[in-house]
């Protein structure tokens, strides 16, 4: 496209004449010609480019979530503690004591894929945004990945790049990176999610939100130049990917920590005086949805000269920088007469601070550029008439329930531990954590898997006998589960959330949710959204714990082949005593006692458990039913427990079942432990299908604890006729004895489990 | 860091703006860890340049203590107030790990004098760059001045990963020659209450405060 400074030498009818789009214009821009036609209907004209690129923005997917609203509006999003719900920049949840928890999710698949450093730094970038735009001073910050088959040959170098580029943001920036969760498997080879959770904490009383207000209210841009890095941005990562996708390449951002910095603090110091009205960062769709989303969730229009946009490179036209996806820059309304000082402000961080235009009260969008009208357009059709799609669907869930008998093998249970531990998915993770800062800021308690849940304490609540609340936070799905039945693995995701919030020592209380799938124009993925939202809303609202925030990305598809559904789960959850907390770890001496499995318990879940795809080399059948009473009973047994400080350590049963969980709790202290089995089991051999359900099984709502005082505890669970099982007592051989039939060596194991994602890196240590 | 001194001092510290250029007398200036200017240059370089730096040399000059920690040490070393230079690390990799210190014996120092020689401290690094060379005349001299403050120790005989950034025979931190300016790569102030795993950052601050104050 010509500049408009070239066109500046012709006339405004010439002008125009050129700048109108046409029905191809909208096809390359992802609108269909039904949106096209509906605009030109809406508007009653032809838009001309600037205009076809700000409602191409807007009606893409990651911007109006077109395909998911119908069923995102059916999410439980109500709760006493809410402060605000879906909608903002993030959601706000009390927490107490007058503070406020701050926090949302958001993917950065497709930016990832192409330019993993980038890619990665500009999604924490982005949520670390969306956070302070609220108010709140981000504390924590969380990721959930997915990548490839490890043998896949890009996966070495997207992990490698992701995790730098994650860790480059925010060890920059100077916020904790705490945990998450790190996954492999073929159907991500071709679109790896990159979903980036921030937390942050705000007075209760000060938080800021996005609404325009008043007309003549002047509107300012502050932050970083605009350049033409990003453009249309948004509408890429609502396309699939091709062979020819690495060509897009220009459309992923570029992050400045730094910058964020500054204007974090900025931000932060400016929301200290009363000079803010509302604020919106610029992310995805930058000057256009920040615009566009503050006019019209007040009811009110927006002029704007964007000749006053602070640009990073010469003869920028108004269609670049109303798209540009430049990082680190707001748009905010201030309060009339405050604007000396708020630039002063600006000023002493060495930030851009322009007043680019003012609050109308004509529900339009107006934008000028070298004195031509660039831009107008109502805002109604941009948000209010922008399409919602009722797409076909059609869930389809697998019923076949497996038998223990169902999986033969000649793998004793001491190989199959040493193939689960040997298993990228299950192995430790520390390679990718210790390139995290994860201790920044001083507050951190527990992290990157030293308890079920991330543990940070709230600074400034500290008080005589206790070092101040704490705040617990996890990121979880299991898709294998999802793929089988799209409601079960909604629900389950939910619970197992919660049951990590539990195991830590919190109780959980709000999610953010980040939902992946692939292209919903197909009837199959369409089913798998409308089945995970089904189940997430079961079980969230069940539980107590609404969907405050989130984020949807659909079309992770390359060449028609689709990821795994992955609805990823956000929870955080909120402890008065942060001492209380727990981690997975036992001591010596402890009593390890399964809660939710009683004795009668023989034959454990098989179904898409990670013991089947060792055995059959394939996940099949139904994943593990969830019984929301009982995984309610376990959360809420645990927490009293805790809470009369009978616990020394917390682990709930997830991927690879019981006895990789206690090796997990053994691994750090280097113990060991003389397993108690049902007495049905007792003279099994090592090769019994039922005995190796019983220890590899992935059944739900199950959690272990340590004691030291089981008397104490078995009274506790009796009186409240919750379902446990006696495991044993830690010892300090290091072995894991199942009676007679099994003598393992958890050094061995231990070995496996932190040398696996180092070798697969290529960095022995 | 600020609130390792508070909860020393029972008093917030001042905090200077780097574009300062005339400063209270002070007791102690902690030039504290971060990204400075983003590091996107040669970690402290620019934050060397910046007008504090001159404030900061004359405190030194009047016989003023300084603690430098991990980028705050970059930067003493970029300004030319220690000797050598901090590599990126050996992995090439960002670390984030707690490590364990050996204490020196080195030349009289308000840091590390309540410490027994040998004694080990468990404090975090997280750093990128980290990695101390010195060449062979520098560090000889280091030696011999007592200059060298802090190792990376090994806790079991057999244990590989103890130095977590390659660094010339595992230099942690080193002194300027007079004993008064600190420069390390671990984090003491990530080490200040028990639910940080140890106080031994806490000890060593508050050593330092001590020796100073009194």
């Amino acid at each position: 496209m010509d500049t408009q400074s070239q066109l500046l030498k012709i006339n405004k009818n010439e002008y125009l004449a050129q700048q109108k789009s046409k029905l191809e214009d909208a096809l390359e821009m992802g609108l269909t010609k039904d949106e096209y036609n509906l605009i030109c209907k809406k508007i009653n004209k032809t838009p001309n480019m600037t205009e076809l690129g700000i409602f191409s923005a807007m009606f893409s997917e990651h911007c109006s979530y077109k395909s998911s609203k119908k069923w995102l509006k059916t999410l439980p999003t109500a709760a006493s503690h809410v402060i605000q719900g879906p909608g903002e920049n993030a959601g706000v949840i009390d927490i107490g004591d007058n503070l406020a928890a701050v926090f949302k999710i958001e993917s950065h698949n497709h930016p990832s894929f192409l330019e993993p450093y980038q890619g990665s730094a500009t999604g924490v970038g982005g949520i670390l945004r969306d956070v302070f735009t609220m108010g709140a001073r981000p504390i924590a910050l969380m990721n959930a990945l997915r990548f490839g088959a490890p043998d896949q040959p890009l996966t070495k170098h997207l992990v490698s790049g992701v995790v730098k580029g994650i860790g480059g943001y925010g060890n920059c920036i100077g916020i904790p990176t705490v945990g998450g969760e790190t996954n492999f498997d073929k159907s991500y080879d071709g679109n790896i999610l990159v979903n980036a959770m921030a937390v942050g904490l705000a007075k209760k009383d000060r938080i800021f939100y996005s609404a325009a207000t008043g007309a003549g209210n002047p509107v300012i841009y502050v932050g970083a130049k605009t350049g033409r890095d990003g453009i249309h941005g948004a509408t890429m990562a609502s396309a699939e990917f091709t062979e020819n996708s690495t060509q897009k390449r220009p459309t992923v951002q570029v992050g400045d920590p730094f910058t964020g910095k500054l204007l974090l603090e900025a931000c932060l110091e400016l929301m200290n005086t009363d000079a803010v009205l509302s604020i919106q960062d610029m992310g995805a769709a930058g000057l256009t949805s920040s615009s566009v989303e503050m006019a019209s969730k007040g009811s009110l229009g927006m002029k704007l000269n964007l000749d006053l946009v602070p640009t990073r490179e010469d003869k920028m036209t108004s269609y670049e920088i109303m798209l540009s996806e430049s990082q680190e820059r707001m748009l905010m309304i201030l309060k009339p007469g405050s604007e000396e000082k708020a630039k002063s402000i600006f000023d002493k961080w060495d930030l851009d601070f322009s007043i680019i235009g003012e609050v109308t009260n004509t529900r339009r969008l107006v934008l000028t550029k070298d004195g031509f009208d660039a831009c107008d357009i109502p805002l109604a059709p941009l948000v209010d008439d922008a399409p919602e799609y009722n797409k076909p669907y059609e869930i389809k869930t697998n019923k076949k329930v497996l038998k223990p008998s169902d999986l033969k093998t000649n793998l004793t249970i001491a190989d199959i531990l040493n193939i689960i531990f040997k298993n990228p998915n299950i192995a430790s993770k520390k390679w990718i954590w210790e390139q995290y800062d994860s201790s920044v800021m001083g507050d951190t308690i527990f992290a990157n898997g030293d308890s079920d849940a991330s543990v940070v304490k709230i600074h400034g609540t500290e008080k005589k006998e206790s070092y101040g609340k704490g705040l617990a936070i996890t990121t979880d799905c299991t898709p294998r589960y999802v793929k089988s039945d799209p409601i079960i693995g909604g629900m389950q995701a939910v619970c197992e959330a919660a049951r990590n919030i539990a195991s830590s020592g919190a109780k959980p209380l709000a999610i953010t949710n980040n939902l992946n799938f692939g292209n919903p124009d197909k009837i199959n993925v369409m089913g798998e959204i409308v089945g995970s939202i089904t189940g997430i809303s079961k079980a969230a609202s069940f539980l107590g714990t609404p969907i405050v925030s989130g984020n949807v990305s659909l079309y992770n598809e390359t060449n028609g082949k689709s990821i795994l559904p992955t609805p990823v789960i956000g929870m955080i959850g909120a402890m008065e005593e942060v001492e209380n907390a727990l981690e997975i770890s036992a001591k010596l001496d402890n009593v390890l006692i399964i809660l939710g499995q009683n004795d009668n318990f023989e034959s454990g879940w098989v179904g898409c458990s990670i013991y089947q795809e060792i055995i059959n080399k394939k996940y099949d059948g139904a994943p593990p039913s969830i019984n929301l009473e009982d995984e309610k009973k376990v959360i809420e047994i645990l927490l009293k427990l805790n809470k009369q400080k009978l616990l020394t350590a917390a682990h709930d049963i997830s991927d690879g079942g019981l006895l990789t969980t206690v090796c997990e709790m053994l691994f750090k202290n280097n113990l060991g432990l003389d397993i108690n089995l049902p007495s049905n089991l007792t003279n099994c051999d090592s090769y019994n299908p039922l005995l190796q359900s019983w220890c590899f099984g992935e059944d739900q709502a199950r959690i272990i604890i340590a004691t030291k005082d089981i008397k104490k505890v078995q009274l506790t669970l009796n009186k409240n006729n919750v379902d446990f099982f006696v495991l044993g007592k830690t010892n300090s051989t290091s072995n894991l004895n199942l009676k007679n039939i099994s003598t393992i060596s958890l050094n061995e194991l231990r070995n496996s489990n932190e040398k696996t994602i180092p070798t697969m890196m290529g960095n022995k240590q | 860091m600020i609130v390792a001194l508070k909860k020393i001092t029972g008093k917030a510290p001042i905090k200077i703006w780097h574009k300062e250029n005339d400063i209270p007398n002070l007791d102690l200036i902690v030039i504290p860890g971060g990204f400075s200017f983003g590091d996107y240059l040669r970690c402290g370089a620019l934050a060397a340049r910046s007008p504090v730096i001159n404030v900061i040399k004359n405190h030194i000059s009047r016989g003023g203590t300084v603690l430098g920690v991990c980028n705050g040490f970059q930067i003493l070393i970029e300004a030319k107030i220690l000797p050598g230079s901090l590599m990126r690390n050996k992995k090439l990799l960002f670390t984030c790990k707690e490590t364990t210190l050996e204490v020196q014996s080195c030349i009289k120092n308000p840091f590390l004098s309540s410490f027994k020689i040998g004694e080990c401290l468990k404090i975090p690094v997280a750093h990128n760059e980290g990695n101390y060379f010195a060449p062979n005349d520098l560090l000889k001299e280091l030696k011999e001045e007592g200059r060298i403050a802090l190792k990376y120790s090994k806790q079991k005989d057999n244990e590989k990963n103890y130095n977590p950034n390659g660094s010339t025979e595992d230099i942690a931190g080193i002194l300027s020659n007079n004993g008064r300016v600190l420069g390390m790569m671990p984090h003491p102030e990530r080490a200040i209450n028990y639910l940080h795993g140890g106080t031994d950052g806490l000890k060593l601050i508050k050593n330092c405060v001590e020796q100073i104050i009194g």
